[in-house]
């Protein structure tokens, strides 16, 4: 650079002399120059436009797409969860109106035992007795001083007295009977009672059922609609579902580690133990990650065919062979269970025997048989226990694979999106910016010949102004020619 | 269609499980000086074997020899073992082993050391033995004080073919000359790394310190 210095010590100047030398090249050069800035501008800018919109329209394409997978899976869980529903109800009312005859027998018996009863408990009023009639006329008697009169009417009262005692207790036992037979009622009103309040509750069921299925026909309605606040609730839904089989899965994962970790170690008596599949990998290790997996996969059969989930085009076998299936993946996996239980004896008995050598080899005693006792036996226990456990439990995480998979296509799809959006709009800000860089330069061309074009600026205006001149004075006479002619005319 | 993805990938690694098996084996030999005043190291010489015996895993093999005035023959391996492929067994094998060492080291101490000490003859056998093995990884552990001292009917001095072999030179001790002028000791060592080196040994190393074994054994190579 310095080299191009005329002054290399004032570079300043130098530099301003150089730029005063230039700047008549480039104001001569400046229309190619312009258009060149111009065309390089369009150059760039136009791949990045097209590539933006490619990114626009493809995340368009994918967003129809994921729509409308969105909305046929959306659909379909939702139908099969109608369908369950319709099932319940429908196993509900079949169960209850099966049994209804024969619970309104049931209640009519009760009712009539009731109203048997009752009419049997109502109050028969005693006969009026017909010596009340010769009471009545002795009652006219007036006793005066007669001491017959006086006597009868005594014995009379005597009698009375004892009549009175006799019908008071007749009177009472007849009540005892009839509230004794009101007690006899009290089982059959219980019974009515209960068996209307089974069918209250049956009916309530059913209305919730019902509640239930009238929503989710709402969101199907509004999924078949392809109605935006469906598709976000969607939306939502699968990257719930997606976290939370993720986290199931994780878990699982665990599980699935531990697992492996437990009979990597007896698999090496079955497999070699000083055999390596690749530099690190040993052979033990695969064989026991083969195990994890097998057992994974036959928990993946056993969930499908026992229609926990839909992973694999299975619709087109028989019931009995889905059976089959079901039976062949369960004993399997019952077996892999048990091959597990025997090597996690086998592993205690392996560390058991390096510590006891070990101990030798470092010239320690050997570890003496009597001091393994049951509480020593609690580990060997434990691990056969997870060994027989892990599978099963390993066997359930077809369920939130499902899901993951599921939900995973409908997210990933989302994010997809998302990001060629994120692209489109990274090429637009930078064609924009390419175009607007473009411009400013053409700007600062214009800067750096500030002067001549100034100048040429001036002329063009002076130019302008003679020519301007010229033709009011080429006007003036005309239109003076043209007020003569008038006045002639 | 996923779960196909990883019924794929599972039969690849069954595959990968029968077919490629790659060879991460290891042979030691344990090359004990028996000569001279050196015999009374023996015990150190056993607890070093019963270290490496702890060390090894299903496959690999074992050797102990013996260094006397002449040590160029089978007849000076005290005690050898390729260790079996199942744990259990292989457990079984070290146990012997070990047994064997300790008798070999009861008698040696009683027996008294040989008069002369042929390390070279003791070299070639144990290289002979590690070749043998196919092991990749071959290790030459020499328990002696690097003197060596021959008969004038012996011959050792051509150039001995150590390929492929790590020697690791265990409880180098001090001669009294030694101590007299300490050049000695280190011209001895120079001289014996210098050999090993042009006989091919992948490393030399002298090694005084048997309480930090872990970190001449800690890798497979």
């Amino acid at each position: 650079m310095s080299s191009l210095f005329i002054w290399p010590g004032n570079p300043l100047l130098s530099l301003l002399v150089l730029l005063a030398i230039a700047v008549p090249f480039l104001y001569v050069a400046r229309a190619p120059m312009q258009d060149f800035i111009h065309r390089l501008t369009r150059a760039i800018t136009n791949p990045l436009r097209l590539g933006s919109r490619w990114f626009a329209q493809t995340a368009y394409r994918l967003q129809t797409r994921n729509r409308e997978v969105l909305f046929a899976q959306g659909g379909r869980e939702l139908k099969l969860t109608i369908d369950r529903e319709l099932e319940r109800v429908s196993a509900l009312v079949e169960r209850d109106l099966q049994g209804y005859p024969a619970m309104q027998r049931k209640l009519m018996d009760e009712i009539t035992h009731i109203e048997e009863d009752y009419k049997r408990s109502a109050e028969v009023p005693p006969p009026p007795p017909e010596w009340v009639k010769a009471i009545e006329e002795l009652a006219k008697i007036k006793a005066g001083r007669d001491g017959v009169v006086e006597r009868i009417l005594g014995d009379i009262r005597k009698s009375l007295d004892g009549i009175y005692q006799k019908v008071v207790a007749e009177y009472r036992r007849a009540y005892e009977e009839r509230h004794s037979i009101l007690k006899r009622f009290l089982p059959f009103w219980r019974a009515a009672g209960q068996t209307l309040s089974q069918v209250e509750r049956n009916i309530t069921g059913l209305q919730d059922s019902a509640a239930k299925i009238d929503t989710n026909v709402g969101r199907l309605e509004a999924i078949f609609a392809k109605r935006s606040d469906a598709e976000h609730a969607l939306i939502t839904s699968a990257s719930t579902q997606m976290f939370i089989s993720a986290l199931v899965m994780l878990i699982a994962f665990g599980g699935a580690y531990v697992n492996f970790k437990l009979i990597s170690l007896p698999m090496s008596a079955m497999v070699g133990g000083g055999d390596y599949v690749t530099e690190s990998l040993r052979a033990s290790e695969v064989a026991a990650l083969v195990i994890v997996l097998f057992e994974t996969l036959m928990g993946l059969f056993l969930m499908e065919s026992l229609r926990f989930t839909n992973l694999f085009p299975l619709s087109g076998i028989t019931e009995r062979m889905r059976k089959n299936l079901m039976w062949v993946s369960l004993i399997i996996l019952l077996v892999l269970a048990g091959v597990e239980v025997a090597l996690a004896v086998m592993r205690d008995q392996i560390i058991a025997a390096d510590v006891a050598l070990k101990a030798t080899l470092g010239g320690g005693a050997p570890v003496a048989a009597a001091e393994v006792g049951w509480v020593t036996k609690i580990p060997t226990a434990g691990q056969m226990i997870l060994g027989f456990t892990l599978p099963f439990a390993l066997a359930f995480v077809a369920i939130p694979l499902e899901y993951c998979i599921n939900s995973g296509r409908i997210v990933l799809g989302a994010l997809l999106v998302l990001t060629l959006r994120g692209l489109g709009f990274a090429l637009r800000v930078t064609a924009n910016l390419t175009r607007e860089a473009g411009k400013l330069l053409g700007v600062l061309y214009d800067v750096l010949i500030f002067a001549p074009l100034a100048i040429e600026r001036w002329i063009v205006r002076a130019r302008a102004n003679g020519a301007k001149d010229e033709a009011v004075e080429e006007k003036v006479p005309l239109r003076k020619l043209g007020a003569r002619t008038e006045e002639a005319i | 269609m996923k779960p196909w993805i990883a019924l794929a990938g599972l039969s690849a690694l069954l595959l990968a499980g029968c077919g490629a098996n790659v060879n991460r084996t290891q042979a030691v030999y344990i090359l004990v000086d028996t000569s001279g005043t050196y015999a009374k190291e023996l015990t150190k010489a056993q607890n070093v074997v019963n270290y490496v015996l702890g060390t090894l895993q299903p496959g690999d093999s074992l050797a102990v020899g013996r260094v006397k005035s002449r040590s160029f023959t089978e007849k000076d391996i005290v005690a050898k073992v390729t260790l079996n492929r199942d744990p259990v067994q292989a457990n079984g094998q070290k146990r012997i082993f070990s047994g064997e060492i300790a008798t070999f080291a009861k008698s040696s101490q009683s027996g008294g050391g040989s008069r002369y000490t042929d390390i070279t003859g003791g070299m070639m056998q144990g290289a002979e033995f590690l070749h043998e093995t196919g092991a990749r990884t071959k290790t030459l552990i020499i328990f002696s004080d690097m003197q060596e001292e021959l008969d004038y009917k012996t011959k050792r001095d051509f150039p001995i073919k150590l390929e492929g072999i790590r020697i690791i030179a265990l409880n180098v001790t001090k001669l009294d000359t030694d101590n007299v002028d300490p050049r000695r000791y280190t011209g001895r060592l120079e001289w014996w790394e210098q050999r090993a080196r042009e006989a091919g040994a992948t490393d030399w190393r002298v090694v005084n310190d048997l309480e930090h074994l872990e970190r001449v054994f800690s890798n497979r190579g």
